[in-house]
């Protein structure tokens, strides 16, 4: 078929609707200008009146680099066996801190997720009809997370002393929050008719949740349940900062002791660490998921 | 007995049940017809109590159903056991699980939560299952059954409340004829073999007729016919239906399938 075979409209009925057209996306695309424009006043606007420098970022870039290369170890090939283990001395007291950390990221998530698990139930809007109790539980659970867990952490190492169990007490209620949310909108996205088919047999509502809602949350829970768990190996990392636990401390204490070296190798511990969780829980993950998908 | 006195159910300023007034004797066999909308599942609804009536009253003997809270607003739901278009199953639990779920109200929570069902519920649930020939589905996840598979188990979930009174809203309408009649039939000896009273919502008047010992019509909420399956004629018929009328009560084609009527009125 050649273009010229396509149907022309009449010159003045085409010219009319051209110009609509031109009109209606002109008006569109100005106030998609006006739109970026206000974006780009308010960024600058508001990186002014907060005080932050572009130039003193581009002015100090040196020094940044330089810190970078100040921290890593000078190896000779010819002697790398001894310059390694120079630069991790201190590898068996690390390792022993990262152990702790992850300790304290595991069993804050576990400890957490069992009170998101309870309270996902009650913050749920399809399950819970009394809004004093719904309103309760979201707003505990918005205040467990919205306090960041390092202020959590201060303040119970001041209660409890120096050690894991502040941090561990810190993870778990932020986890708490973070994952309660996070379950009871995997709730109220259920079917519901297994809900109404239980209520209708006279079910009570501990065994409609176990009966009706568990089946239908379990793996979506595991799966929120191990991508949390990841975050807070980052997150038990710099407990150690307040002083709860963990190789944190250790890392905070060579920054500040201008242990150069020392830094990138428990740098170095950590994000191996946090890169072999992550594909470790992701493989879970999809494994979990996966399962699913499969039935 | 049931009795319903004024029920009267709003949704916003809509009346879905609007003043109903009905008896029901133990043992009777009821059809709930009327076109989609009319307010037939909502009446049902609410003598399960899963909607609350804004007025009028529910009575069973001498239990005001529509004052019932707790505790005893579960045993009330125990004892009149429902039924669904969808089934309602959890379709992620074998199909024993489902049918034992109808025992939860004469179970602790502690032992039913951990699922640790005893040797007598699990006859009853099986023997349940088996009567309606699901007996050798047991072990299956609902969801992999058939629509007319996942109702009988629906069906055996609810005889096992060992109910009073079983409450079905249109419980063949997403269903082929052939499963249509198993489900049917599957209520007529529920109510007859146990005497147990049925209240059905139905589309189809042919079923109605052939299955209720009596009819209530209802239209934009309100009871506009109850009597006997042959008093209900033309013109009531075309008042339950609109103009539709014509094709529920074409008496001349008896034979045709009946999904392809009920489609008509989905």
């Amino acid at each position: 078929m050649r273009a010229d075979t396509l149907p022309r409209l009449d010159p003045t009925v085409r010219d009319r609707l051209e110009r609509g057209y031109l009109y209606a996306t002109a008006a569109r695309r100005r106030r998609m200008l006006v739109g970026f424009g206000l974006l780009v006043v308010s960024i600058l606007l508001a990186g002014w009146i907060a005080e932050v420098q572009p130039a003193k970022f581009f002015a100090n870039f040196g020094s940044f680099t330089k810190y970078i290369h100040d921290i890593l170890p000078v190896l000779h090939l010819d002697a790398a066996d001894t310059g390694i283990a120079e630069w991790y001395w201190g590898w068996k007291r690390w390792l022993r801190l990262l152990g702790e950390t992850l300790l304290i990221a595991y069993v804050g998530t576990l400890v957490g997720a069992l009170g998101a698990f309870l309270l996902s139930f009650l913050a749920a809007g399809n399950l819970v009809r009394s809004p004093g109790l719904r309103f309760a539980a979201r707003r505990f659970l918005e205040f467990c997370r919205t306090v960041p867990e390092i202020v959590f952490a201060l303040i119970f190492v001041v209660a409890f002393g120096l050690g894991p169990v502040p941090g561990v007490l810190a993870i778990a209620i932020h986890t708490m929050g973070a994952l309660g949310k996070l379950f009871s909108e995997v709730v109220e996205n259920i079917d519901m008719k297994p809900v109404e088919g239980l209520v209708s047999t006279g079910a009570g509502f501990v065994e409609t949740v176990r009966f009706a809602v568990l089946p239908q949350v379990m793996t979506n829970y595991a799966s929120y349940m191990l991508l949390r768990f990841e975050v807070n190996v980052r997150g038990a990392a710099i407990m150690g900062y307040v002083g709860a636990g963990g190789i944190g401390q250790d890392l905070l204490e060579a920054i500040r002791k201008f242990y150069y070296t020392d830094v990138s190798a428990i740098l170095l511990m950590i994000i191996i660490t946090v890169v072999a969780i992550d594909m470790l829980t992701e493989t879970l993950r999809h494994r979990v998921l996966g399962a699913e998908g499969a039935r | 007995m049931l009795v319903i006195e004024g029920l009267t159910r709003r949704f916003g300023t809509k009346a879905a049940v609007d003043d109903v007034s009905l008896e029901i004797p133990a043992g009777s066999f009821v059809g709930v017809i009327g076109r989609s909308g009319a307010g037939k599942s909502t009446l049902l609804r609410l003598i399960n109590r899963l909607n609350d009536p804004t007025a009028g009253r529910i009575r069973f003997g001498d239990r005001d159903v529509t004052a019932l809270g707790g505790a005893a607003l579960r045993a009330w739901r125990a004892d009149c056991a429902m039924i669904f278009q969808q089934f309602n199953l959890v379709g992620r639990l074998d199909v024993l699980t489902n049918v034992l779920l109808g025992r939860l109200n004469k179970v602790s929570t502690g032992t039913s939560v951990l699922r640790l069902w005893s040797a007598d519920d699990r006859a009853i649930a099986l023997s349940a299952l088996d009567s309606f020939d699901m007996g050798s589905f047991a072990h299956q996840r609902a969801e992999s059954l058939s629509g007319g598979q996942q109702q009988r188990v629906a069906i055996a979930r609810a005889l096992v409340q060992e109910p009073k009174i079983l409450l079905a809203d249109e419980p063949i309408a997403s269903l082929d004829p052939r499963n249509t009649k198993l489900v049917m039939d599957a209520l007529q000896r529920i109510n007859k073999e146990f005497g147990i009273t049925v209240l059905c919502n139905l589309h189809s008047l042919d079923l109605a007729r052939a299955y209720c010992d009596r009819l209530v019509g209802m239209a934009a909420g309100k009871v506009v016919f109850d009597g006997r399956g042959f008093d209900l004629t033309d013109d009531v018929a075309r008042r339950l239906y609109g103009l539709e009328a014509g094709d529920v009560v074409d008496e001349t084609v008896p034979t045709a399938p009946v999904a392809a009527r009920e489609k008509a009125f989905a």
